[in-house]
């Protein structure tokens, strides 16, 4: 097995929805551990790594965000033994039953994600009923024992591993945004045998489906000089086709809109065509509903960037990526640390 | 052939496991061949694909019994490819459409990983719900990978066996496959015992009707899976058409939507249950059917009687079945068996409809 996939496999062990995601940092900290010179836990959780560069102090930094969290669900009641869920982000039920998942409760209970009965004649109701999900988790257990082992509140969780799909794909559940973390891992591994001035803060946020609040804590505690985040974008295929979408295979996508800064994408694209780094430019023209927002309006405000690769079939348990996608946007991290100078801040123009 | 309660167990996984789509059973006839050879007095592969193995009784005047479960289960076939790795499918039998979006499948002979995707909640229009009509769901292989037109497709297996629940894809009819293959391991006095593993049950019960024909028994037991929509309802009405229920034991058949049940032998059934203390319901008489509806009408008519394995979530991806319903319909079958092996007359009086 190729190492990228290797690395994301070992990345999606785990379920990590908002607000729960230490299984998933408990697996990715002795990576970064191996990897920078100094790794902390923000108070929501958030996990820090310190590649410290060689510049003169004070040395300016940058921060690369990458939200750790994925969308999820949530045990929200129990019906004669069945059990109701409320989404922990932007879930689309229509996908969901028919899924395996655990329930975290006093014990790991498996289950299937379900749709109820419907009378006989009557048209069998779908996911969503107006706008309230539908859909039920059954762990074929009787109502006291399901009470017995699970309470509202529990986690659960699509029990589905990711398997790999012809030409280097691969597909599976929360690669949005595991796939952001896998890029920034290889990013720390290549600059350990490269020279960069600028100190670089790699950060696994928590809550980004839901709030961006792990990277507008973290992006508080470090305040760094630049921010960038590395999250998931559209990907184009059967029934997806327009401007929101990009080619899965193409390379990552560089944002331009006002959430990122225009010198910072200038670089950005500079480098990547230095280095022949396949790209498209992914136009954001408002909100990039992703940790950018957040990073871009912490303390007095940052120059940001946003990079995406591209992911089919988003929010599903059916992600699909390209594994060279996650490589071209750890070698484009890289190049671009590398190339930042130590009087960066002050060549970044406001108007070229 | 005795097989241990583990084994059991582990020759359901590998069954439900298979994929088989009606019309493409190989991976299932491959399996139960090879389970059987050597355990049975004839072993063979009929016309359709039906496997059929022959356990002879002993005495001198014998009954031939049929015994029926279905390889067959609903899914998916290929019929275009829009681009390369984009296939266009229709669906083969009743399966629950309502599953479709946001699942794994497997393609044709080599079991081609695909996913069949959704568009992501964020670009759903204000207000739409995101519900698709099967005909636009593509299943994607990924580029550079290809299927057959006519290949067939269906949920990726994930078979779990676990606090004596069984969650799995086609309960329906690998519970009954796997149930014919425990029953073949006794002999019956005064029994010919002839086990039809049928194909094409979901698209019309065709594999069994031929077979009936094939083999012209005095009578026959079908084993299928039947649904139990047990829970709460989804317009919260009182549930008082639960068809059947988890944990209730076997399902025993009077009526469906095909057949009316021979009474002579939904009562030989009945009292073998009370006679060994097996825990029984009778299946309410509604929609569905089994693969009676073929053998029924076969030749000058056969009697049947049917007993399923109640399974919730039926032609889903996962389904949930419980071991001790399974457990009781084997016990039940063999008991049933063995009062029919003592009045070896039975199926002739039947027959003559006395």
């Amino acid at each position: 097995m190729n190492a990228t996939a290797q690395l994301m496999g070992e990345l999606l062990a785990a379920e990590g929805p908002s607000g729960r995601e230490s299984e998933v940092v408990k697996i990715l900290e002795p990576m970064w551990r191996a990897l920078a010179n100094r790794v902390e836990r923000s108070r929501l959780g958030s996990l820090h790594a310190l590649k410290r560069g060689e510049g003169r102090e004070p040395r300016p930094s940058l921060m690369m965000a990458a939200h750790i969290d994925s969308i999820g669900m949530m045990v929200s009641g129990n019906v004669g033994g069945l059990l109701t869920v409320s989404p922990i982000g932007s879930v689309n039920p229509y996908v969901l039953p028919g899924l395996p998942v655990i329930v975290h409760g006093r014990r790991e209970v498996p289950g299937v994600v379900t749709l109820r009965p419907s009378p006989p004649g009557a048209v069998p109701k779908q996911a969503v009923a107006g706008t309230a999900p539908r859909i039920f988790v059954d762990t074929g257990l009787a109502s006291q024992q399901v009470s017995r082992f699970i309470r509202v509140g529990d986690i659960v969780s699509i029990d589905l591993p990711p398997v790999g799909l012809e030409s280097g794909h691969m597909s599976g559940r929360a690669l949005d945004n595991r796939a952001g973390i896998a890029a920034l891992t290889l990013c720390l591994e290549q600059l350990s045998t490269e020279r960069h001035s600028w100190d670089v803060w790699a950060v696994a946020t928590t809550q980004e489906e839901t709030t961006y609040g792990g990277a507008a804590t973290s992006a508080y505690a470090l305040r760094p000089d630049l921010a960038l985040a590395v999250d998931t974008t559209f990907g184009k295929g059967a029934g997806a086709d327009g401007w929101h979408y990009f080619e899965v295979g193409g390379g990552p996508t560089l944002c331009v809109g006002p959430n990122m800064h225009p010198g910072l994408h200038a670089r950005f694209r500079q480098v990547a065509e230095a280095q022949q780094i396949p790209h498209s430019i992914e136009p954001v023209p408002a909100s990039s509903e992703s940790d950018a927002m957040a990073l871009q309006v912490t303390g007095d405000g940052m120059p940001t960037m946003l990079l995406c690769i591209p992911v089919r079939n988003m929010h599903t348990a059916v992600e699909v990526v390209a594994l060279r996608d996650v490589e071209e946007t750890a070698r484009l991290l890289t190049a671009f640390v590398v190339s930042l100078e130590p009087d960066f801040l002050s060549r970044m123009a406001w108007d070229t | 052939m005795m097989s241990t309660r583990p084994e059991r167990i582990l020759l359901l996984e590998q069954l439900c496991n298979a994929v088989a789509v009606s019309g493409d059973e190989r991976e299932v006839r491959q399996i139960v061949l090879a389970a059987l050879d050597g355990h049975v007095d004839d072993l063979s592969v009929d016309p359709l694909g039906s496997v059929i193995a022959v356990k002879r009784g002993t005495a001198r005047r014998r009954t031939r019994v049929m015994l029926s479960a279905h390889m067959d289960e609903v899914g998916l076939m290929i019929v275009g490819t829009d681009q390369p790795g984009s296939l266009r499918f229709e669906i083969v039998g009743g399966l629950d459409t309502r599953y479709l979006q946001g699942k794994r499948v497997l393609v044709g002979k080599h079991r081609l990983p695909g996913v069949i995707g959704a568009i992501p909640p964020h670009l759903l229009p204000e207000g739409e719900s995101g519900k698709v009509d099967h005909a636009s769901l593509r299943i994607e292989l990924g580029p550079g990978a290809s299927a057959e037109i006519g290949d067939r497709a269906a949920y990726e297996p994930r078979t779990r066996v676990v606090g004596g629940l069984v969650f799995a894809k086609s309960i329906d009819d690998r519970i009954g496959v796997a149930t014919l293959i425990e029953l073949l391991q006794h002999t019956y006095r005064a029994i010919d015992l002839y086990a039809v593993f049928s194909v094409q049950e979901e698209v019309g019960a065709r594999g069994a009707w031929a077979a009936a024909q094939r083999i012209d028994p005095g009578l026959a037991i079908v084993i299928d899976a039947t649904a139990a929509h047990d829970q709460p309802t989804d317009d919260d009405s009182e549930n008082t058409w639960y068809n059947s229920r988890l944990g209730f034991g076997p399902a025993v058949y009077a009526a469906d939507s095909r057949t009316i049940y021979d009474a002579r032998l939904v009562e030989l059934v009945r009292s073998a249950a009370v006679r060994r203390r097996i825990p029984i319901q009778t299946r309410q008489p509604t929609r569905g059917g089994t693969d009676a509806g073929g053998i029924q009408r076969a030749l000058s008519g056969i009697p049947c009687v049917a007993v399923s394995v109640p399974h919730r979530y039926p032609h889903s991806p996962i389904s949930i079945a419980r071991i001790d319903d399974w457990e009781n319909t084997i016990a039940l079958l063999e008991a049933s068996l063995r009062i029919l092996s003592r009045t070896p007359a039975a199926s002739t009086r039947a027959r003559r409809g006395v």
